[in-house]
């Protein structure tokens, strides 16, 4: 693929202290990726391998201890609506009802708008993510998966340039996960924007992924493979499965992950 | 055991005030010489002030209605004052463990003094009885409102936090739509405890500071020797704390929210 580099993770690294003896204890060092324009990217590894970390350098909300990342070729400082974040336990503000969750979000992106503008974007997304009629529901009232719908409609709804998914399905149901993964497919193909992924879930990164990098278990966790996955699109949990690349990409993940683990 | 019917505690609640009412009236009826009014006494009087609570004739003679309304007026004044000082303060604080840590030890002792043994300070720096009895109801209502704001505050979840910083929020909107919010629950339960310090103080501060109001009515009818109206104005004082509280209770009601 011929596309530029959107994002670039360069030489990131980072420690926590460890206690006492002053030993620091080393999550990842060194650590280098990139993602593509319109690409979508996932990094797969063990729970606790440093991947959700990772994750939060790059939208700006935990600080690395070396190295850099670049957005558009500009360095990144802190956090900001350019990289919006899904968040594994959704993360919506409890207190506001579906539509002003995503009303505060696109009020922020699009701070000139016009009442009528936010109104109608605000719509548009919860109608994008099969919301209609729950607009005024607060979130305790929603299941699961109804609670991420609205945590990817207040991302999309910002048009970022890279959308960061933090393990986005693990606190779903089976049977919910895989309606909510194809509308993400479907959302990230109507909106192009540019989506990178932390997950452990083998099939959902390779229902969703362009590429995977596999990242081994920390402590001093390194991204070990690259997989491009051809399977064409549209794809659907069927289709994949049935595709003759499947079983080979997915055995031989299977086989890093148990290679690899703690 | 069963469960108690919703009803029951109506029946506990008039048995027990049938019998206080009845004891007290049987006491006073028996000591023929003594002052202290009977149930029926008070009654009476509490009757002459319910049935014109407004009148207006000079400083000494207002309607219980009129007294009530200033000392509501100077508790919403200082505690709005209290309030204001006592949540940005505490959104601060909240937000500053080192200066939380620090400064707790100050606040803690604060918190234990009364504010009527402020009293004197107050009257002698400032001079105005008026302006003192504000700034008694002002520190009856600080502590327990910045104490609740500084915990609720620095114990808001991480993520509501972290979205508010990758919408690049500006202070104004993160405080209003992410800390106050989700603080609220938390800053209300302080406000309850504020706003209950707050009227249990102001009645001795108008009482010594002679500012109209229920405190200055309750001495000045003391003065008279006027008994019956002095346990009216105590009933009185105690009806508007509950409904102050029954208030409170509903606005942390409508600020709770789940997860």
């Amino acid at each position: 693929m011929g596309r530029g580099k959107l994002l670039e993770v360069e030489k990131v690294s980072k420690y926590f202290p460890a206690s006492g003896n002053g030993v620091r204890h080393c999550v990842f060092e060194n650590l280098s990726l990139h993602v593509r324009e319109k690409e979508f990217l996932s990094v797969l590894g063990h729970s606790g391998c440093g991947k959700s970390t990772l994750l939060n350098i790059i939208a700006g909300i935990e600080k690395a201890d070396g190295g850099f990342v670049f957005l558009d070729r500009k360095e990144i400082d802190g956090p900001g609506i350019d990289r919006m974040v899904v968040f594994q336990n959704f993360a919506l503000m409890p207190w506001m009802s579906v539509a002003n969750n995503i009303k505060l979000a696109v009020r922020a992106a699009y701070p000139h708008w016009s009442r009528e503008q936010v109104r109608g974007r605000v719509q548009q997304f919860i109608e994008m993510v099969g919301l209609k009629g729950a607009d005024d529901k607060k979130p305790s009232a929603l299941s699961g998966g109804m609670k991420q719908r609205v945590g990817l409609a207040r991302a999309f709804a910002v048009n970022p340039r890279i959308l960061l998914l933090d393990e986005p399905f693990a606190q779903i149901d089976a049977l919910t996960r895989g309606v909510i993964q194809n509308e993400l497919v479907r959302m990230w193909q109507e909106t192009g924007i540019t989506v990178f992924m932390v997950t452990h879930d083998v099939d959902e990164a390779i229902l969703l992924s362009d590429r995977i990098l596999l990242m081994s278990p920390g402590p001093g966790a390194e991204i070990r493979e690259e997989i491009e996955i051809h399977i064409p699109r549209p794809r659907t949990r069927e289709t994949v499965i049935d595709h003759p690349a499947y079983y080979e990409t997915r055995n031989r993940i299977i086989r890093f992950l148990n290679r690899h683990t703690h | 055991m069963t469960a108690p019917k919703s009803s029951s505690w109506l029946v506990v609640f008039g048995v027990f005030l049938i019998g206080f009412l009845s004891i007290w009236q049987l006491a006073t009826l028996g000591a023929k010489g003594s002052s202290l009014p009977g149930p029926l006494a008070v009654a009476r009087s509490s009757w002459e002030f319910l049935s014109d609570p407004f009148y207006d004739r000079g400083p000494n003679d207002k309607g219980i209605g009129l007294l009530t309304l200033y000392s509501l007026v100077r508790l919403t004044i200082g505690f709005s004052a209290g309030t204001l000082v006592a949540v940005l303060l505490g959104v601060v604080l909240g937000h500053n463990p080192v200066l939380y840590k620090g400064l707790n030890p100050f606040i803690q002792i604060l918190k234990a003094i009364s504010p009527i043994a402020w009293m004197p300070l107050l009257l002698y720096s400032v001079q105005d009885s008026g302006i003192t009895a504000l700034l008694v109801v002002f520190m009856a209502s600080i502590w327990p409102t910045l104490a609740n704001t500084a915990f609720g505050v620095a114990n808001i979840r991480r993520d509501y936090l972290n979205v508010a910083n990758i919408l690049q929020m500006n202070w104004p909107t993160k405080l209003l739509k992410v800390i106050l919010p989700a603080a609220a629950p938390t800053i209300v339960a302080g406000l309850r405890i504020s706003i209950g310090s707050s009227w249990v103080a102001i009645v001795p501060a108008e009482a010594l500071l002679g500012s109209l109001g229920l405190g200055y009515f309750i001495w000045n009818e003391w003065n008279n020797l006027s008994i019956a109206n002095v346990i009216f104005a105590i009933l009185v004082i105690g009806c508007v704390g509950v409904i102050l509280d029954l208030l409170f209770n509903q606005a942390a009601k409508s600020m709770a929210y789940s997860e």
